[in-house]
């Protein structure tokens, strides 16, 4: 009997115990996160407190030219692409309805409200993003930023100034690339493809898009390219030693980059709608 | 009047005070502690070695007295000015009084050796491009380097090409200390005698102090007139000094202690024997 109570007491200790582990287990973690959002706050306010200086113009253009101009061709092939498959899901549910002339409002509508940003985000976080972490991860384990700073630049000045305004200016663009790219697509098979009639297909886009839904989605990419930009330019900073670390560092910025896109599309969404609803209450939606 | 030119007319030193000093110095990272208790001071215009095994911290040490690693306790003096006290500004412009050679020579891979070396010259000088260009050229020559390299990018020269580069680099703005952190690692003897002579001549044209981090002994006799040795703490005892010598080339010979006579002869004794029943250990613990 006095055996039995006693393994009894030892399993209850034992599944204490796990219990006890695993909540300080969370507790370290929780303790991580919010050290890593310290860290990304003051990583943040430290490249904010540098913009007004004069800025080394030997990388400004180069990170303009590499993450603008270089962006622009795989934003568009992906925004015509998108424009398109949005027209072939949508139509065989509008068909149904007797809607088709419809389409132009909500292919065009998604695409400046949702998708253009969102897409233009996704490929520079996955195409400059993980570049930007890999390069100064690269150059975090040469000893490279190390230098900078033996030198007397400041790191955060020379490298990462230049790629967080060539984001925050240029995505603007890139979106509104994405978007248009994307309007032509849709069309260029709702009409030719599946031989919707363009004057009405124009005409409902006109009725049901408004300016506020161009400048929510531009207004929204701001957000993404910040966050793109500090994302992978903190994570090459913070880099692990080896290629091991290069190539974690690179894969992390995509990773977090992408959520965080979501993130800020989720409640900016939700922000922009309750705004257009307090200016315009009265206002038109699509159906 | 720039940064430059300002700290030359601003600092008139004191000769016989030290230009480097550290003291009482611990550095730990991730709690775990590298240097414990250093005090240490160079004389101006005096070149020190510091030698001692792998992850003994003296690369650490190195980083310490020019402020890229922050000490937990203790202050870092430079030509009396304590580095540990200074605002991120003030620290970048007693930066531009120090050349730091790396280990790997840290070049910047996106420029050209020319902008490597005039890096420092157009962060902190008024120069024109011609001024520059012909500081380079010069700086190239007296580390043995043509004319016909300023255009070449890092990748494509040979390792001891790059440390000349890292060298002439060091030396653009005439600074008053130079920090050498391995510079012979890696490269032939004939290359890394040449490195050497090179430390000599410049210490001879510009009376500049140096540190010269090193675990190859015959850099640390032909160029230093001062050796210390630095032990790994993990193999001390607490009350242990971590510096376990201190004196000339010469006395290293005559050294007593074990374990320097075992590091400058490049003998394992029993080390290898140790480090197995270390690693037993920690299996152990790990089970």
């Amino acid at each position: 009997m006095a055996t039995q109570s006693k393994s009894l007491n030892g399993r209850r200790g034992n599944l204490l115990q796990a219990i006890a582990e695993s909540i300080a287990d969370l507790g370290g973690v929780v303790i991580g996160w919010v050290i890593t959002l310290g860290d990304i706050t003051q990583f943040f306010l430290n490249t904010l407190s540098w913009i007004g200086t004069r800025l080394p113009r030997a990388t400004l253009l180069p990170n303009f030219y590499q993450i603008g101009v270089l962006s622009l061709p795989v934003v568009a092939l992906t925004g015509t692409f998108i424009g398109m498959v949005l027209a072939v899901q949508s139509h065989s549910q509008f068909r149904l309805m007797h809607l088709e002339t419809r389409l132009g409002a909500v292919i065009n509508m998604s695409l400046v409200r949702e998708l253009g940003p969102v897409l233009a985000a996704t490929m520079l976080a996955g195409r400059v993003g993980s570049a930007m972490a890999a390069e100064l991860g690269t150059m975090r384990v040469t000893e490279q930023i190390d230098a900078l700073t033996a030198m007397g630049a400041n790191p955060i000045h020379y490298l990462v100034v230049p790629r967080f305004l060539a984001c925050l200016i240029l995505i603007p663009a890139l979106t509104i690339m994405a978007d248009f790219m994307g309007v032509v697509g849709g069309a260029f098979y709702s009409i030719y493809g599946l031989g919707i009639d363009s004057n009405h297909y124009w005409e409902n886009s006109a009725n049901f898009i408004g300016t506020f839904d161009l400048f929510s989605g531009v207004f929204k990419s701001l957000f993404f390219g910040a966050a793109i930009a500090l994302i992978s330019c903190y994570r090459g900073f913070h880099c692990d030693p080896g290629a091991e670390g290069v190539g974690r560092a690179a894969t992390s910025a995509f990773v977090v980059s992408f959520v965080m896109i979501l993130v800020f599309d989720f409640f900016l969404g939700v922000a922009l709608d309750n705004l257009y609803m307090m200016i315009w209450p009265e206002g038109s939606r699509l159906l | 009047m720039t940064s430059h030119e300002q700290r030359h007319s601003e600092h008139k030193h004191d000769a016989k005070a030290p230009l480097v000093e550290l003291r009482t110095v611990d550095v730990a990272f991730n709690h775990h502690t590298v240097l414990r208790n250093i005090s240490l001071k160079v004389p101006r215009g005096q070149t020190l070695a510091i030698i001692g095994e792998s992850g003994s911290g003296k690369t650490v040490m190195l980083k310490t007295m020019i402020g890229l690693v922050r000490p937990e306790r203790g202050s870092v003096h430079f030509d009396g000015h304590d580095l540990t006290t200074l605002s991120d500004k003030e620290l970048t412009r007693e930066r531009t009084r120090f050349g730091f050679v790396f280990q790997g020579a840290a070049l910047f891979d996106s420029m050209t050796v020319g902008q490597n070396v005039a890096f420092p010259l157009r962060e902190h000088t008024r120069k024109d491009d011609q001024e520059v260009y012909e500081i380079v050229v010069s700086r190239l020559a007296a580390v043995g380097l043509p004319e016909s390299i300023v255009g070449k990018k890092p990748a494509e020269l040979s390792g001891g090409m790059r440390k000349r580069v890292g060298l002439a680099r060091a030396l653009a703005l005439d600074p008053e200390l130079v920090l050498y952190d391995e510079p012979t690692t890696g490269l032939d003897p004939i290359m890394s005698d040449v490195i050497n002579e090179l430390i000599l001549r410049t210490r001879a044209e510009t009376k500049v102090t140096g540190v010269v981090v090193t675990h190859d002994m015959h850099t640390a006799r032909k160029v230093a007139d001062r050796v210390i040795m630095v032990f790994p703490l993990s193999r001390l005892e607490p009350d242990e000094p971590q510096i376990i010598f201190d004196g000339t080339p010469a006395e290293l010979d005559a050294a007593h202690d074990p374990r320097v006579t075992q590091f400058v002869n490049g003998e394992a004794g029993e080390r290898l024997m140790e480090m197995r029943k270390m690693a037993d250990l920690r299996l152990n613990l790990d089970w």
